[in-house]
């Protein structure tokens, strides 16, 4: 934690990281700017933002559907972002260990802001705070979609032809 | 005669049936009902992990009521629980205890259990009373949504009113990294009979688990 920069293991890990990065799903730790400034893209892509966490059921159980769409909609600029609220501490105890099991090929991050309410309204004022939660939303097309509630598959592709 | 009475029992159950299920499909996509800051709140009676029934009327000589819906299972329940029972110890002796409900559907998390509710209860020594709202109705007419979701009442005169809805304070993770005491505050606020300064605040949390319509 003090010199991380000088640990041998650290150099160790960064090396393998960068052998494998385009075969092992990685899950990088993000502060809220990092969300914001998705948030704030005006390119022609519909983002995703699904808020889950490995010990939360219905989170878990609906991710295979939003595998499901990224691969569908590969071909199309739809950008799906898997946003993890596990315990920072437990990023690779769990939440790597989990993404790689599950084989997610969608982005994930594990979004590391403790004051939640400084940005649950940020991503939607009708979140009450409770996961799952999806944000869909085009700021070229100025459409946005917010769901605080479990999504499969056949609903995600029908909210998704509001926004291609 | 007879006939026509059951047909028309029948239908009227039907119809109720039909729009009650209408109504709560509608419901889990609306935005949180339940009550607002300044709503008086409807007493209650739920079983308490000691087999008593707890209700509001038993607070009558307190100056107020910090509502917690919590339960077992849910990681920022956890993560609070020393932060709840550090509340109680605090603002018990003040006039404002803690009540603790669980809402979840037990189906659901085996963990969230009575059984379950009482272990936890008494292997972490809770002076507080740790309520089952089995049928949800409680967690339903507050508009709690997931756990902890804390409700802080002021006692007017018999009348216990909402003062704050939200979260505990600003760091899940980490309590020794928390610069906002979202309860403490109202709570203080509240006992000194001012206003409450900050009194809705969001949070990340594990949603209560519905049971099925």
């Amino acid at each position: 934690m003090i010199k991380p920069f000088f640990s041998p293991g650290l150099w160790v890990l960064t090396f393998l990281m960068a052998s494998f990065g385009g075969f092992a799903q990685t899950v990088e730790m993000v502060k809220w700017p990092r969300v914001a400034q998705i948030l704030r893209q005006s390119s022609d892509t519909t983002y995703i933002l699904n808020f889950w966490a490995t010990w939360c059921k219905p989170c878990v159980a609906e991710l295979p559907h939003f595998e499901q769409i990224g691969q569908e909609f590969a071909n199309k600029k739809v950008k799906i972002v898997l946003i993890s609220t596990d315990f920072a501490k437990e990023i690779n105890s769990r939440v790597v260990p989990f993404v790689q099991k599950q084989k997610l090929k969608n982005t994930v991050w594990l979004l590391n802001e403790p004051d939640a309410n400084a940005w649950i309204d940020k991503i939607s004022p009708k979140w009450s705070g409770a996961i799952p939660a999806t944000l869909i939303f085009n700021n070229k097309r100025r459409k946005k979609s917010f769901f605080e509630q479990t999504l499969d598959s056949p609903r995600l592709r029908q909210e998704l032809t509001d926004f291609l | 005669m007879k006939n026509k009475f059951w047909t028309a029992l029948t239908i009227v159950l039907a119809l109720g049936t039909a729009v009650t299920l209408i109504f709560r499909q509608k419901n889990a996509e609306a935005s949180p009902a339940g009550y607002a800051i300044g709503a008086v709140v409807a007493d209650f009676s739920l079983k308490n992990v000691d087999g008593n029934a707890v209700s509001l009327a038993n607070y009558k000589d307190k100056k107020g009521v910090i509502v917690v819906f919590t339960c077992n299972h849910c990681p920022f329940a956890k993560a609070y629980e020393d932060r709840i029972m550090a509340l109680d110890k605090k603002y018990s002796s003040l006039g404002m205890p803690v009540v603790a409900i669980n809402a979840n559907d037990a189906s659901e998390y085996e963990e969230d259990s009575f059984d379950n509710m009482k272990k936890r209860a008494r292997d972490k020594g809770y002076s507080f009373p740790y309520l089952h709202d089995e049928t949800q109705a409680v967690a339903k007419a507050f508009g709690a949504m997931r756990t902890p979701h804390v409700f802080m009442l002021r006692n007017d005169g018999g009348k216990f009113t909402v003062q704050y809805i939200g979260t505990i304070d600003d760091n899940y993770q980490d309590a020794s990294g928390v610069t906002k005491r979202y309860v403490e505050d109202a709570a203080n606020n509240i006992l000194a009979g001012k206003p409450v300064v900050v009194n809705q605040t969001k949070a990340i949390g594990c949603a209560i688990s519905w049971k099925e319509a």
